[in-house]
């Protein structure tokens, strides 16, 4: 049961982390800026359930992740919303083309 | 029923405020519609003829009710059993003196100086002539500050009803007259030729015929209301309001600068005389307590009035040392001193004469007496009627009117003041007269002259003398005035006599009008005509001015010292004939002087001629029958206690009055004399200006000293322009002077330094208060434009931003967090 250290784990959510933000960096595609966001969330989620597996919390990181999951998939309903939205206006869902705002 | 005193009163309140009602419809009523309209003088004459209508019932009433004692010439006791009841409705009025008429007459009684003991003239002389009942009372009460009440009184005795009359009558006349005089007022643009617009053009302005008639209105009213006043607190509002009146009468062409100028000075200088009478009015309130004339009844205690205070029901002022004791012990017109030892009121005999001074220096300004003369002939400015209603029949004798009224506060020293002062009034009035060539001013010295007459009656005791030429005054000289004015009006506005001449052919009525006119003035009469029919045929000059020089004569004979108080009036009588017909023959006689004026002058028109003729109705037979006459019986009737018996010597000035019985001897005597001197004056003018034996001009040449002193009016007007003009406009200019250079100086610096910090302020404020707010604008703006920089719309470089921030934030974290 120990085989697998906390550190491991941590290991793995730093990396799905880190995937998660370069995804989001480096992708001009809306979907895929949404795809590294959930790659972030499940990073973060990952280092819950750890946290209150390799320690004596309980189940509060688990209801935490499970919270973190529910957002996430309204969150995704939204940005969907969005994407389409844009993709409706742009004809493309390019996010640098997105850029009315800039100052 | 109502007693008699609140029945008259009634009527005379109601005469009296009918004028008040047309000034303020006058006035508030607007223009009328158009400056045609003669609504206004219509509802004007309505007002004061209402107003004579009522007066005349009035003496209607008081004749009957009183059965027509006065016009006997004695008020006997039965007279007044019907008129003295005191059960009026009101309750508080009395006749003065009526249960006591015979007091006076044979009682011993002190005045002036203890020790003066005197007995009054002969019994049946002072019965004869004691006076008639007087209605006092209240008719609306304005203010109570303690123990001073101010109120509206009335206070009517027959003289008060007889100046009703006479001065209703006299202004219904002039308002008719003025409703010709003024008519070329009737328009939308009057052009008035006298009036210089500053480029030289003649003043145009809309004609002002309605606000004549406010103002004339509004005059009579005031003078009805000096003559009703019961109090003196009433009249010198009165007085100040005829004071107001004539001022806008003589500005009435407010254009002109000289009517300015003369307004101002009429107003100012009576100013003059209101200060004594102010003064005067100061003493006798501290001292006595009461403005009242008659006795009051305050709240069922009766009090006595001024009269009845210092004179008492005897006439006489009673002294104690230098102090005069007030006759406050008594009830229902008899009032005495209180006893030895009880306590009593006095009032420093001093004071007393400063008081009657006082007072009379106000009748010294509205009646035009030396010193104060000076007004009435600028006041000639005003429109003719207003010189004829204002400036000689009423206003200025409200002056003498007064002083016959106060005649029981003065005392023997006053009295002599007043005698002075007519007679040197009299005498300079007459002199400059006869230079005077405008016929208006010879009218108004005349006037100053006549009133001067007045004066010196009432000074030497001929009270009911003064009165009785201050009623035929009235009247002839009214009429010359409106004669004048008629002239004046023929002539287009022509006043200089020496521009006319022949005019009785051109203007009959007028010339036979004022003929009659200066008959009665210059006293003319036919001589023996009293002997032969029983009375002398003659105007009512002639009879007024006779009682005038018979109690001069009388006083003279007592008081020998002071012969020129009968001895100027003499000359004077003379002067006044000479003047009068010299005014006569230069304007209606003789060949034209100026052909212009004389082809182009004409006969007024009716409504300005019939006044003429009712006036000369009045002027010539209003004194009928003299000093036996109804006229004069009824003013006596009026007289104040112990004037009838004459005094003996009394007081500092140490002068005795004549008695009525004393008067009378010397009539005849001064009939004479005062006709000899008014024929001889006639018989000069004559022989100078109608059948020129002797030429004027010559006349003139030789006396150039005198005459250029006469016609610069005894440098009266030089001399006060010396003594109190210039010096107040040098006063004038040193105030202007100090506020200009150091009040001012003061506000300017004051202003300055007030800018000078305002500009250092706002220098603070721009640079330093603003530049920081501004610094502070400028770098927030800055950094947040060079912020916009990292706003790119590209959410790639957001998140790198985020990440390689949080990824700063942590290393710096774990740098500088301190280790647990």
């Amino acid at each position: 049961m120990d085989a697998v250290s906390l550190n491991y784990v941590l290991a793995i959510g730093a990396v799905l982390f880190v995937c998660g933000v370069i995804c989001m960096t480096t992708k001009r595609n809306g979907i895929g800026i949404l795809m590294g966001v959930e790659l972030v969330l499940n990073g973060a989620n990952l280092n819950f359930v750890a946290f209150s597996r390799y320690t004596s919390l309980g189940l509060d990181g688990q209801v935490v992740s499970l919270f973190v999951i529910v957002l996430a998939a309204a969150e995704a309903a939204v940005a969907l919303a969005i994407a389409l939205n844009f993709y409706n206006n742009h004809l493309t869902i390019d996010v640098d083309r997105g850029d009315e705002l800039h100052g | 029923m109502d007693s008699l005193g609140s029945e008259l009163s009634k009527y005379l309140l109601l005469a009296w405020l009918l004028p008040l009602i047309g000034f303020a419809v006058e006035v508030l009523g607007g223009y009328w519609g158009n400056r045609q309209d003669k609504r206004a003088a219509y509802l004007a004459i309505a007002c004061i003829g209402a107003g004579f209508l009522l007066s005349s019932f009035t003496f209607y009433r008081w004749g009957t009710e009183t059965h027509w004692q006065a016009f006997a010439g004695s008020v006997s006791e039965s007279g007044h059993a019907s008129v003295a009841d005191p059960s009026g409705s009101d309750g508080h009025e009395k006749p003065d003196a009526a249960h006591h008429p015979h007091k006076a007459a044979g009682t011993e009684t002190t005045h002036g100086t203890p020790g003066h003991s005197e007995t009054a003239g002969a019994h049946d002389d002072a019965a004869h002539h004691s006076p008639g009942p007087s209605y006092s009372g209240t008719f609306y009460t304005l203010a109570t500050f303690g123990s001073l009440t101010l109120s509206i009184d009335y206070y009517i005795d027959s003289l008060t009803i007889l100046m009703f009359c006479m001065v209703t009558l006299i202004a219904t006349c002039i308002h008719i007259f003025a409703v010709g005089y003024m008519s070329d007022e009737l328009t939308d643009e009057y052009v008035d030729h006298s009036a210089h617009t500053s480029d030289g053009h003649h003043v145009h302005r809309p004609g002002r015929f309605h606000r004549f008639f406010a103002f004339l209105s509004l005059f009579c009213f005031s003078m009805l209301g000096i003559v009703l006043a019961g109090n003196i607190f009433q009249v010198f509002v009165f007085w100040e309001l005829v004071g107001i009146s004539s001022f806008l009468l003589i500005g009435f062409y407010t254009e002109r600068k000289s009517a300015n100028v003369a307004a101002n000075k009429a107003f100012i200088v009576n100013r003059v005389g209101d200060f004594g009478f102010i003064i005067g009015l100061m003493i006798l309130w501290t001292y006595c307590g009461t403005f009242s004339f008659g006795d009051q009844d305050l709240n069922g205690h009766e009090q006595p009035g001024l009269f009845s205070m210092i004179r008492g029901s005897d006439g006489e002022i009673t002294t104690v040392g230098d102090d005069v004791i007030l006759k406050t012990v008594g009830h229902n017109g008899h009032w005495e001193a209180p006893h030895e030892g009880e306590s009593n009121r006095t009032l420093p005999y001093f004071l007393l004469v400063i008081a009657g001074l006082g007072v009379f220096g106000g009748c010294v300004g509205k009646s035009a007496q030396f010193p104060l003369q000076t007004w009435l002939p600028d006041a000639m400015e005003g429109p003719t009627p207003v010189s004829a209603l204002v400036h000689s029949a009423t206003m200025v004798a409200a002056g003498v009117y007064l002083a016959a009224r106060f005649y029981p506060v003065f005392t023997t020293e006053v009295l002599l003041t007043i005698a002075y002062i007519g007679c040197i009034t009299l005498f300079i009035a007459a002199t400059i007269a006869v230079v005077a060539t405008d016929i208006k001013r010879v009218l108004a010295y005349s006037t100053i002259s006549q009133l001067g007459y007045m004066m010196l009656a009432i000074g030497l005791g001929g009270w009911a003398a003064g009165l009785f030429h201050l009623i035929t005054h009235a009247f002839f000289k009214s009429l010359m005035f409106l004669c004048s004015g008629s002239v004046i009006h023929g002539c287009h506005h022509e006043q200089e006599m020496t521009k006319m001449g022949g005019l009785r052919h051109k203007m009959p009525i007028t010339a036979y009008t004022m003929l009659i006119g200066v008959i009665a003035i210059s006293g003319l009469a036919i001589p023996g005509s009293a002997a032969l029919i029983g009375f002398p045929i003659a105007f009512s000059g002639f009879h007024s001015k006779d009682a005038i020089v018979a109690t001069a004569l009388a006083y003279t004979s007592l008081n020998p010292i002071h012969f020129l108080l009968f001895l100027t009036p003499l000359v004077t009588a003379g002067i006044t004939a000479f003047y009068m017909f010299r005014l006569w023959f230069y304007t209606f006689t003789g060949k034209p002087r100026d052909e212009h004026i004389y082809s182009h002058c004409h006969e007024s028109p009716a409504v300005m001629c019939m006044p003429l003729v009712v006036l000369a109705l009045f002027a010539a037979g209003c004194a009928f029958g003299g000093e036996n006459g109804p006229l004069y019986h009824m003013i006596g009737n009026s007289e104040p206690l112990g004037v009838a018996s004459g005094v003996e010597a009394g007081g500092a000035a140490g002068v005795a009055l004549p008695s009525h019985h004393a008067i009378h001897e010397v009539h005849g005597t001064a009939g004479v004399v005062a006709l000899l001197a008014a024929g001889l004056g006639t018989i000069v003018a004559f022989l100078l200006y109608c059948r020129p034996v002797v030429d004027p001009e010559s006349i003139k040449r030789q006396f150039s000293g005198v005459h250029g002193f006469l016609v610069e009016k005894w440098q009266f007007d030089n001399l006060y322009d010396v003594a109190f003009v210039r010096p107040s406009h040098i006063v004038g200019r040193w105030c202007a002077t100090f506020d200009k250079e150091v009040l001012d100086g003061i506000l300017h610096s004051t202003a300055r330094t007030a800018i000078w910090i305002g500009t250092i302020d706002r220098k603070f404020d721009e640079t330093i208060v603003d530049g920081l707010v501004n610094v502070v604008g400028n770098v927030t703006r800055s950094v947040g434009m060079s912020l916009t920089v990292f706003q790119t719309g590209r959410i790639r470089q957001y998140v790198m931003f985020i990440a390689i921030s949080v990824v700063a934030l942590f290393a710096l974290l774990f740098a500088f967090m301190p280790k647990a």
